[in-house]
């Protein structure tokens, strides 16, 4: 049976850098996932989404500041409402030292700005065991 | 089948991520599928269905996003399915950005769910279907469906909804003649939206044109609304619209012939799929495939002749 992978794609918070995560999201799309595209979200909506769509990943895309905070957030709210096979990627501009602290709370993966499409692409279908 | 019997009670109990899993797995065809719609179906029949569609670009998001958020703030519970097209190249596909744009108020009770009208099984007709009636079974007392009026998706979107609300726009303009006659002919409320912009009065006029032309033949005179639903214009009187088509449809039992129809629609569709499986199953048993394509290359038979024959010895024993 196919089973296509669905991604939740949003902008953390006000961050208002949309180019990328929106060119990612064209990308998944063509490497043949089905990805709904939030904009500029929170965690509790962000969450939300996740639910109704059934996600199997939620990727996270930000510019600065917010990130250490609320990118756990999602992890721990989607843990909360149950939802712990989602995979949570983040993307953007992160300081390389805020990593390991990031995966430490649960994210799966950060991707910087520079990033190979591949890279990312494979990481999210290796992330998620389709069966 | 215990998880799915636990999914199923869940979903009949509102709990949003069995409804969502659940609606994963029916429109995945899952060999669950039957079992599924079987212990849903008895549940299902108490919303109500509105369909909104158009050319793309029209507005139809921007009109569900506004719709919904008044269907919410009246209290009514409100289930969205939002059908939008998949690449061709790749299966996959970019939905979305519609209700979540702006702020939902914690108390409102919406289900928002988006699918990819491509390489569904058994096509858009039966998810949008099967994933209603879920959202319908688990409480949901108003369904939404967008889908884009392009190919037969706006006949599929008439099987399956109350209301048809059909969104043009001035750039419609001139080729309302030339407009696939499908879009036209299931619309009970024509919106022209982005009426902001010139050219919306004319396209009304020639919708009532041939709405003219009809009379005598129309029992119900499908409205025709201006609205510019970015500016959220125009939305109450389509919301009021819609109330008074449900309210001619509750007349008489209307409802319950439109209804109906739809179900011999659908019987039809799915005794027709029936078919063509059980067949096919037993002909790829018994008929060795290959070598009547020798046979046929080689001119022995004609492909109608042999079609005809594999089919008759199938249905023969
Ligand atoms: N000027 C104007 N623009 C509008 C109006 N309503 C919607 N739009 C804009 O038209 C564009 C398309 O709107 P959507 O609501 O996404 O249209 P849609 O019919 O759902 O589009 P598809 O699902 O892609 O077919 C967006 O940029 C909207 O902001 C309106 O009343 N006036
Ligand atoms: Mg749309």
């Amino acid at each position: 049976m196919e089973r296509k992978i669905r991604v939740v794609m949003a902008k953390l918070g006000l961050d208002i850098h949309w180019r990328g995560v929106y060119l990612v999201s064209q990308f998944l799309k063509d490497a043949g996932m089905e990805v709904i595209y939030l904009g500029n979200k929170f965690p509790e909506q962000i969450v939300e989404a996740a639910i109704e769509e059934d996600a199997d990943v939620v990727g996270l895309s930000t510019l600065g500041g917010n990130h250490l905070t609320l990118g756990p957030k999602v992890v721990t709210l989607l843990k909360e409402k149950g939802l712990d096979k989602v995979k949570v990627f983040m993307g953007g501009v992160i300081p390389p030292k805020h990593i390991p602290l990031l995966k430490q709370q649960g994210i799966y993966e950060v991707y910087g700005p520079d990033t190979p499409m591949d890279v990312i692409i494979k990481g999210i279908s290796d992330s998620v065991t389709v069966h | 089948m215990a998880d799915i019997d636990k999914l199923i009670r869940e979903t009949l109990k509102g709990d949003k991520l069995a409804v969502s899993r659940l609606i994963s797995v029916v429109e995945r065809g899952h060999a669950q599928t039957p079992y599924i719609l079987e212990k849903i179906y008895p549940h299902s029949g108490n919303a109500y269905y509105i369909g909104v569609t158009g050319p793309p670009g029209s507005g139809k998001s921007t009109t569900v996003d506004r719709l919904v958020k008044m269907l919410c703030s009246n209290n009514y519970s409100v289930g969205v399915i939002a059908v939008d097209p998949c690449s061709p190249f790749s299966g996959g596909a970019l939905l979305g950005d519609r209700i979540r744009m702006n702020k939902r108020k914690s108390e409102w009770d919406v289900f928002f769910r988006s699918m990819s009208a491509g390489k569904i099984m058994g096509g858009l007709a039966r998810t949008t279907k099967e994933s209603s009636r879920i959202l319908d079974a688990s409480g949901k007392q108003i369904i939404v469906i967008e889908t884009v009026g392009v190919g037969q998706s706006e006949l599929d979107i008439a099987q399956a909804t109350d209301t048809v609300v059909v969104i043009l726009t001035p750039e419609s303009g001139d080729n309302v003649q030339l407009m696939k006659a499908g879009l036209l002919e299931i619309a009970d409320i024509f919106v022209v939206n982005k009426a902001d912009r010139p050219g919306a009065e004319n396209i009304s006029m020639s919708i009532e044109a041939m709405l003219d032309r009809q009379r005598g033949k129309l029992e119900w005179r499908p409205p025709v609304l201006l609205t510019s639903a970015s500016l959220g214009k125009g939305i109450e009187e389509l919301y009021a619209e819609i109330w008074r088509h449900a309210d001619y449809l509750r007349q008489d039992d209307k409802l319950k012939e439109r209804r109906k129809s739809q179900l011999k629609g659908e019987l039809k569709q799915r005794i027709e799929s029936e078919i063509v499986n059980t067949l096919w199953q037993k002909i790829r048993d018994d008929a060795d495939i290959d070598e009547l394509v020798n046979d046929i290359w080689e001119q022995k038979i004609d492909p109608q002749s042999a079609a005809g024959k594999v089919v008759r010895r199938c249905l023969k024993d």
